[in-house]
């Protein structure tokens, strides 16, 4: 009844009930998930683009320079509603969190049309909150035609931010290492456009020179990224409905400070995003998303359903008996299974 | 997942630039266990009480050395409450003189903490004024 009521307020624009629904959302109560729900169906409209890179490259500098732009575009387009999850880490230590991306977006404050959103990690490594894609379903039901979802300062592994983002932006900058950091796996390999911030800063030309060496070395292939950042190449024969050109990131020069570059950075979101519907790129990636989401729910409620049913204080026993190193960890695993069975 | 955390809007309304105060609460807050978004300085009322709206904060912690407060206080307080927002608790820090403080108090701020508070005091005030109205 009241979960009701709170969905029919965030989807008539109210920005109270949208906020509370991401309180509810983000800790995963009763509420939330009721909310969450009854929104569902009305998401899948909004574009959700990514921007990770490492600290102090510019991340949130350029979000509050392209949000700007977005607001008010050229001549001739229509400026449009964006909302923007922010996700800064949590302290192992003491489980709280600064969060300081929206000093970096205040020409943002004032604008109805905008909607900034500040998230811890909460544990989670991947570069974004475990909570991050609910909150950016509700964001999507309420009517947000782009969501921008900035990542944690990420160096390499954190990859979660290509299983949720339709467009991923990797943000680098001058002088921050040599082109072999460039070929490494990870966060390279995710990027559908790459940036080079701070363009106005020596050296701008070789990290721009390793980047597109990076790129030229590379082979692109159809493929999807798991959970925790595993990646499974398609072959040909598997069924995979990707066929036809590929995409070749672009790599673009913006001064955020500025706002130099930010117009070609917007124009290159736009045709990732033109790209993905014309090869059917688009439903492929909302498939791949659901779908792990779907899996790793499944996998959760699997083990707490199968964990409950065991009897009394087996599962202490065989834990007890992996501790003593009389069992392995995969004769206690086989031994759970029999006994439940 | 359903872990409850106290959420914080630290903000520097008015024109003086001196964050250092502000930071060292913020800092202190997060090692308690909050949540801090931190906003920058010269923030106007409207801002802050935006922020705390879309941050869906429990509280907000002014921090003003101009002395600015007793215009800029009110004003936070009456957009908190414009926003259907009265449940969020007001802190403040900064010089504010003997004189305003049981003014402010009564307007509503729960804790007026001055140069050479010690960081327990404000952060059990903020979990005591948060978690009271959550029980």
């Amino acid at each position: 009844m009241v979960a009701v009521d709170l969905a029919q307020r965030v989807l008539a624009g109210d920005r109270l009930a949208l906020a509370r629904t991401l309180t509810q959302v983000e800790n995963g109560t009763e509420e939330g998930q009721l909310v969450l729900n009854q929104l569902f169906p009305h998401t899948g409209k909004a574009h959700l683009v990514g921007i990770t890179g490492a600290s102090g490259t510019g991340k949130s500098s350029l979000v509050n320079q392209l949000v700007r732009h977005y607001r008010k575009p050229d001549p001739g387009e229509t400026s449009k509603q964006v909302a923007i999850v922010a996700v800064d880490p949590t302290s192992p230590f003491s489980g709280g969190a600064i969060l300081g991306d929206r000093i970096r977006m205040r020409d943002l404050a004032g604008d109805p049309g905008v909607f900034i959103r500040s998230m811890a990690t909460r544990g989670s490594l991947g570069g974004i909150a475990s909570a991050t894609s609910a909150l950016v379903q509700v964001l999507d039901a309420a009517g947000y035609e782009l969501v921008l979802i900035e990542t944690v300062g990420a160096g390499q592994s954190e990859v979660d931010i290509a299983r949720l983002a339709h467009t991923t932006v990797v943000v680098e900058a001058p002088g921050l290492g040599d082109d072999i950091q460039a070929i490494k796996a990870g966060i390279m390999e995710i990027a559908d456009v790459l940036v080079v911030n701070k363009a106005d800063l020596q050296g701008v030309e070789n990290t721009e020179r390793a980047l597109r060496s990076a790129l030229n070395l590379s082979h692109p292939r159809p493929r999807r990224l798991l959970h925790h950042g595993r990646l499974e190449t398609i072959d040909e024969e598997s069924g995979s409905t990707h066929q036809g050109p590929m995409w070749q990131p672009p790599i673009l020069r913006t001064i955020a400070l500025d706002g130099t570059g930010i117009p070609g950075l917007s124009d290159a979101i736009a045709s990732h995003r033109a790209f993905l519907e014309s090869t059917g790129g688009w439903e492929e990636r909302e498939r791949w998303r659901l779908q792990t989401e779907f899996d790793l729910l499944l996998q959760n409620s699997l083990v707490e359903n199968f964990l409950a049913g065991l009897p009394g204080d087996e599962y202490q026993q065989v834990l007890g008996a992996l501790l003593e190193r009389r069992i392995s960890p995969l004769q206690a695993v086989a031994q759970l299974m029999d006994d439940a069975i | 997942m359903s872990e409850r955390k106290i959420r914080v809007l630290i903000a520097k309304p008015g024109l003086d630039g001196h964050d250092r105060g502000a930071k060292v609460v913020a800092r202190a807050l997060r090692d308690a266990g909050m949540e801090v978004i931190y906003t920058g300085l010269r923030q106007t009322p409207e801002m802050i009480a935006e922020a705390a709206l879309q941050e869906d904060v429990d509280a907000v912690g002014l921090s003003v050395l101009s002395g600015a407060h007793m215009a800029l206080v009110p004003r936070v307080l009456e957009l908190l409450k414009a926003n259907g927002q009265e449940h969020v608790k007001v802190f403040l820090g900064g010089i504010v003189p003997d004189e305003d403080v049981p003014l402010l108090l009564e307007m509503g701020v729960i804790g007026i903490y001055g140069p050479g508070t010690l960081s327990d005091s404000y952060v059990k005030d903020i979990r005591k004024a948060v978690l009271a109205d959550n029980t």
